[in-house]
């Protein structure tokens, strides 16, 4: 740690403004304050949107980048944020850790905007946190890795609104024990993403009663699959697979013509096939399987008016794809996050009364002592609870089967099921 | 002083003073173009100099981020510790992968090159629980400091990658004209007349490679130094080939020449991006008008043309 | 699963991976063997031809048969003629010099790249096969003092894979039929052994080059279209097919033709093999290191001639 500087607790711009109106200086206050309010508040708030554009993220990106646009103007519709318009500055990552950073730096200073937000992929987020910490620009992440809530990030980065990995992976155990079989094998990608899932869903399975028979380890740049599936013992109650990438239905054809007619029950996460039909040919032996889905695709007997308006905001169907070109499959299960981190972004700026750029240390203060987000139009994925000392939101997953081509919900986990111990505080650190 | 030295020296005291007259924006920027173009140096010394085409030099790159990043993280090291941690190991895998691929020629010590690159990627991407793979893990801040200076600083970057590059420049404007520069540069043009005239070539190549990987790796530790992040990402194809893009357009076999295509292609995708969100379609178009118009890179171009004493 | 089967089973799917690998690793093997240039750009006519197979079928959304025959002829010609055009209009002014053609190819590989996320999209789409029936495969086992068949758990192949090896192995025949038996072939050979003489013969060497790059770029094309249903068409897929045809073309001898399908089969079945009895990134990393000490220690590849 470089210094140990501990801000006075509970000081924030409001609240010292709180103090200045009840004080004798009640009248300075509201003497000075309009001018500087009013040449601070004709121009639009900026932010700076790193969208995967080009590389191997593209897909994500398109669909983050409609989302956010849907959502900026539901913000703007609504009068901006503080009286003030929104403008999205939207700026390439390539899907690059390199050019993640440059795109922070360029953010924070030449293109003047008041925060950064947006990307899923972590090598990119991780690149990028350290340079947003240096030049103090709040950087709210749509990235669901744990490296937020692990720690190794900074003051200035937040995940409000999208949950991490080690929170998915978990709330997935009770699941598949109860209802799938207690002989797991697991098939993952044989790098970090794939280790994160190795460890905590082996870990949260066994605390299950549950055991791992198998695990499979797939080396990146793999195209073929069926060779490694002998390796699955013949005991194996569930298979859990979590590969990503476009070699992704390569897998799940190879892996349906490996079993022919009799299989495991098949638990599997959605990453891998975001953007992509379900009713695509080789798909056809995920019929009755289950899937982890941060929101569900299609829409469910019981969806809420919430994710029905946050579908004709964004222009998705009812099958989760765009509704100008019904193969253009969208990347439902993430994006919300983008939505519900804005109107955060929203709710954080108007509960600092934010003016300027001078404000980002209160505006972090505000989002860090968020707490409860209920089930709304700000957050039609579900109710969150946000940590403000872990940087981390904890929400509802979802587990849907596949029937007849379409993902119909089979449950939903609770909140708890997705909490672990805090592994940092960030609001101890100094700004 | 001769011309050379001059006008590296020049050009140094130039970027020092950048630092006070650019943008904050292009100021950071050039500090990253510093960096990148070390590792440009780096590859021009292999391939402009020697005439040895490696598609392998992320691995070089690789090892010394690694090096400094990893003895940083899991270790505690301070700055000038990891620094040496990285050149001492950059210097290990190129004198290592140089014995081995100097065994080839041509096209099949590009492949053999890449091939030990792809190796050390997948090497990078298995111990994710020391490297984190794919993700990568940012390095401690407190650490990237060096005799009271903070790393992480604007004019504390700026001024690490500045000292840096011009070491790196003197290092190489030496070497090219010391006679082992000029032997490796009658390596580069006539190789069997080398070893009549009684060089050793197989060592003297031997000698570029590990001072190349050397060099390369010198960046790769500093870019994690001084941006914070060491992943796997940059030691993967893709930073192999950014060298040769630099040191081309640049003009490979001129001491500045990896400095001016590191600028010019960080650039052309900064300025190409903000235009148009198809700004690999430019960068490739304009890869090509080059290789068609200025086959020397620019440099190289400059110095047939008008400047013959161009170093 | 037992150890034979097991075997058999990752035989039977390196052969598949070996038979697109030798097509595409075939088209840059004639590139090289005739033109003496490095085409980085190779893996992008690959990707290219899966992502026309795509809208072929797309398109004709008749019977997946038709769409598959229909992407088999028109993916390799559009590809083919793309890729010479941009020989004419770019490394013939170039004069093949071999640096410069690698920046160019790079160059060429950004615009195909970019060119086809912004009309084909970032998404991964899958083509139908023509025909595909899982086809289980018996095994003989050592039974009570005779020889018996049984049909082991898991030991199957798919039909549409057998054709995948049955119509590599054609298209590499009529290849070597046209190069050995045509005078097409025959000027193609010429310009390969000495292209100053050719072209004091009257040869015009400059179209000839460019129906070499043509070609090589179509039959990169044909393994795509080949390969499609079994994984599928994505923008970025050219990577890997670039790479592991470098080292096939080196390991088989730089420009020999049987040098190639050598090395392809040798590279494919033990990438299938390898997998059976190790930890498999282990195995990769390993196999990567194994392949470039065989060119440390051969050079001039299997069956590539000494380097003079």
């Amino acid at each position: 740690m470089t210094q140990k500087l501990i801000p006075p607790s509970g000081f924030t711009r409001r609240g010292a403004l709180k103090t200045l109106g009840l004080g004798a200086g009640a009248l300075a206050a509201t003497t000075a304050m309009p001018g500087f309010i009013q040449a601070q508040s004709s121009a639009p708030i900026r932010i700076g949107f790193q969208v995967h554009r080009t590389g191997i993220g593209a897909s994500y990106g398109r669909w983050y980048d409609r989302t956010s646009q849907a959502a900026v103007k539901r913000i703007n519709d609504a009068g901006g944020i503080n009286g003030r318009m929104v403008e999205l500055v939207p700026e390439d990552d390539g899907t690059d850790a390199k050019r993640g950073a440059e795109v922070i730096e360029k953010f924070a200073t030449q293109s003047n905007c008041d925060v950064a937000f947006g990307t899923l992929f972590s090598h990119v987020v991780i690149g990028s946190a350290p340079r947003a910490g240096e030049l103090k620009l709040p950087y709210f992440v749509v990235s669901e890795g744990h490296h937020v809530a692990s720690g190794m990030l900074n003051r200035y980065t937040l995940q409000p609104g999208i949950t991490d990995v080690k929170s998915q992976v978990q709330a997935m155990a009770p699941f598949v024990a109860a209802n799938l079989g207690k002989k797991v094998c697991m098939i993952f990608p044989d790098f970090a993403f794939g280790h994160d899932h190795r460890d905590y869903f082996s870990a949260a399975f066994e605390a299950q009663g549950g055991t791992i028979n198998a695990m499979i380890a797939i080396p990146p740049t793999e195209t073929a699959f069926t060779k490694y599936f002998p390796q699955i013992p013949r005991d194996t109650e569930v298979i859990y697979h979590v590969m990503v990438g476009p070699a992704v239905l390569t897998f799940v054809k190879e892996l349906g013509e490996f079993f022919g007619p009799s299989r495991p029950e098949l638990f599997g996460f959605i990453d891998s096939l975001e953007a992509v039909d379900i009713a695509s040919p080789g798909l056809e032996f995920l019929e009755g399987s289950y899937m982890w889905e941060g929101n569900p695709r299609y829409a469910q007997a019981d969806q809420t008016e919430y994710d029905k308006a946050f579908r004709a905001a964004v222009g998705v169907d009812d099958n989760g794809a765009s509704v100008s070109d019904s193969r253009d499959i969208s990347t439902y299960a993430h994006m919300f996050g983008c939505w519900e981190t804005l109107n955060i972004i929203k709710a954080g700026m108007e509960a600092s009364g934010y003016q300027g750029q001078g404000d980002r240390a209160a505006l972090i203060e505000a989002v860090e002592a968020m707490s409860a987000m209920p089930l709304g139009m700000d957050h039609p994925q579900g109710a969150k609870i946000f940590n403000g000392k872990t940087h981390q939101t904890f929400g509802h997953q979802y587990i849907t089967r596949v029937e007849s081509g379409k993902l119909l919900l089979a449950h939903t986990t609770s909140i708890e099921d997705t909490l672990y111990e805090d592994e940092v505080d960030y609001t101890t650190r100094s700004f | 002083m001769d011309r050379a030295l001059a006008l590296h020296l020049g050009v140094i005291a130039a970027l020092g003073l950048a630092y006070f007259v650019l943008p904050a924006y292009h100021a950071g920027n050039l500090a990253r173009i510093m960096v990148l173009a070390i590792y440009a140096m780096g590859f021009n010394l292999a391939f402009g100099y020697t005439g040895l085409l490696s598609l392998g030099h992320a691995l070089f790159f690789g090892a010394g981020m690694y090096g400094l990043a990893l003895s940083m993280q899991h270790f505690g090291a301070p700055t000038l510790p990891a620094l040496l941690i990285a050149l001492v190991a950059s210097a290990l895998v190129a004198a290592v992968v140089g014995a081995l691929a100097l065994r080839t020629k041509g096209v099949a010590f590009m492949i053999v090159t890449l091939m030990f690159a792809q190796a050390g990627y997948l090497t990078a991407l298995y111990f994710s629980a020391w490297t984190r793979g794919e993700e990568g893990f940012v390095l401690p801040q407190a650490l990237r400091r060096f005799a009271g200076f903070d790393l992480s600083s604007a004019a504390g970057r700026y001024f690490a990658a500045l000292l840096l590059f011009a070491l790196t420049l003197l290092l190489i404007g030496a070497i090219v004209r010391a006679p082992f520069g000029r032997a490796l540069i009658a390596i580069r043009e006539n190789e069997p007349r080398a070893t009549m005239l009684g060089y050793d070539v197989q060592r003297l190549k031997w000698f570029a490679i590990i001072v190349s990987g050397t060099i390369s790796g010198l960046a790769g530790a500093t870019y994690a130094l001084l941006f914070g992040y060491a992943g796997a990402s940059f030691a993967a194809v893709p930073y192999s080939i950014l060298p040769l893009l630099y040191v081309l357009l640049g003009g490979a076999g001129t001491t500045l020449g990896p400095l001016v295509g590191t600028a010019f292609m960080i650039y052309l995708f900064d300025l190409s991006s903000s235009l148009t969100d198809a700004y690999m379609l430019i960068a490739g178009v304009v890869l090509v008008l080059l290789t068609m118009f200025l086959p020397q890179g620019m440099l190289g171009t400059l110095r047939k043309r008008a400047l013959p004493w161009l170093p | 699963m037992d150890f034979g089967p097991h075997l058999m089973l990752a035989i039977l799917e390196g052969a598949v991976t070996a038979a697109i690998l030798a097509l595409t690793a075939m088209g840059l093997s004639v590139v090289f063997g005739v033109m003496r240039v490095v085409n980085v750009a190779h893996g992008e006519f690959y990707m290219l031809g899966a992502v026309i197979a795509w809208f072929v079928a797309t398109t004709l959304g008749a019977h997946p048969a038709l769409g598959f025959v229909a992407a088999l002829i028109l993916a390799p010609l559009l590809v083919g003629g793309l890729a010479a055009v941009a020989d004419m209009l770019i490394l013939q002014r170039i004069g093949y010099d071999p640096e410069r053609t690698i920046v160019a190819t790079i160059g060429m590989l950004y615009i195909i790249q970019q060119g086809t996320l912004m009309t084909f999209g970032p998404d991964a789409r899958p083509v139908a096969p023509p025909f595909n029936s899982r086809i289980p495969l018996p095994w003989l086992e050592w039974a009570e003092g005779k020889l018996s068949f049984y049909y082991p758990w898991g030991l199957s192949i798919t039909s549409y894979k057998l054709f995948v090896i049955a119509a590599a192995a054609l298209i590499l025949i009529a290849l070597w039929l046209f190069m050995t038996r045509t005078r097409a072939g025959l000027v193609m050979r010429a310009t390969q052994q000495d292209s100053a003489m050719a072209q004091a013969f009257g040869i015009p060497v400059g179209r000839v080059y460019a129906l070499v790059f043509g070609l090589g770029a179509a039959l990169a094309a044909m393994g795509a279209v080949l390969v499609v249903p079994i994984q599928q068409a994505h923008y970025l897929m050219g990577h890997d097919p670039l790479l592991l045809s470098f080292i096939v073309v080196i390991i088989g001898g730089l420009g020999s033709l049987p040098g190639t399908v050598i090395a392809a089969v040798l590279i494919g079945v033990s990438d299938g093999v390898i997998s059976v009895f190790f930890s498999p990134t282990l195995a990769k990393i390993t196999a990567t290191l194994a392949v470039a000490m065989v060119l440390v220690f051969r050079p001039q590849g299997l069956l590539g001639k000494k380097a003079h």
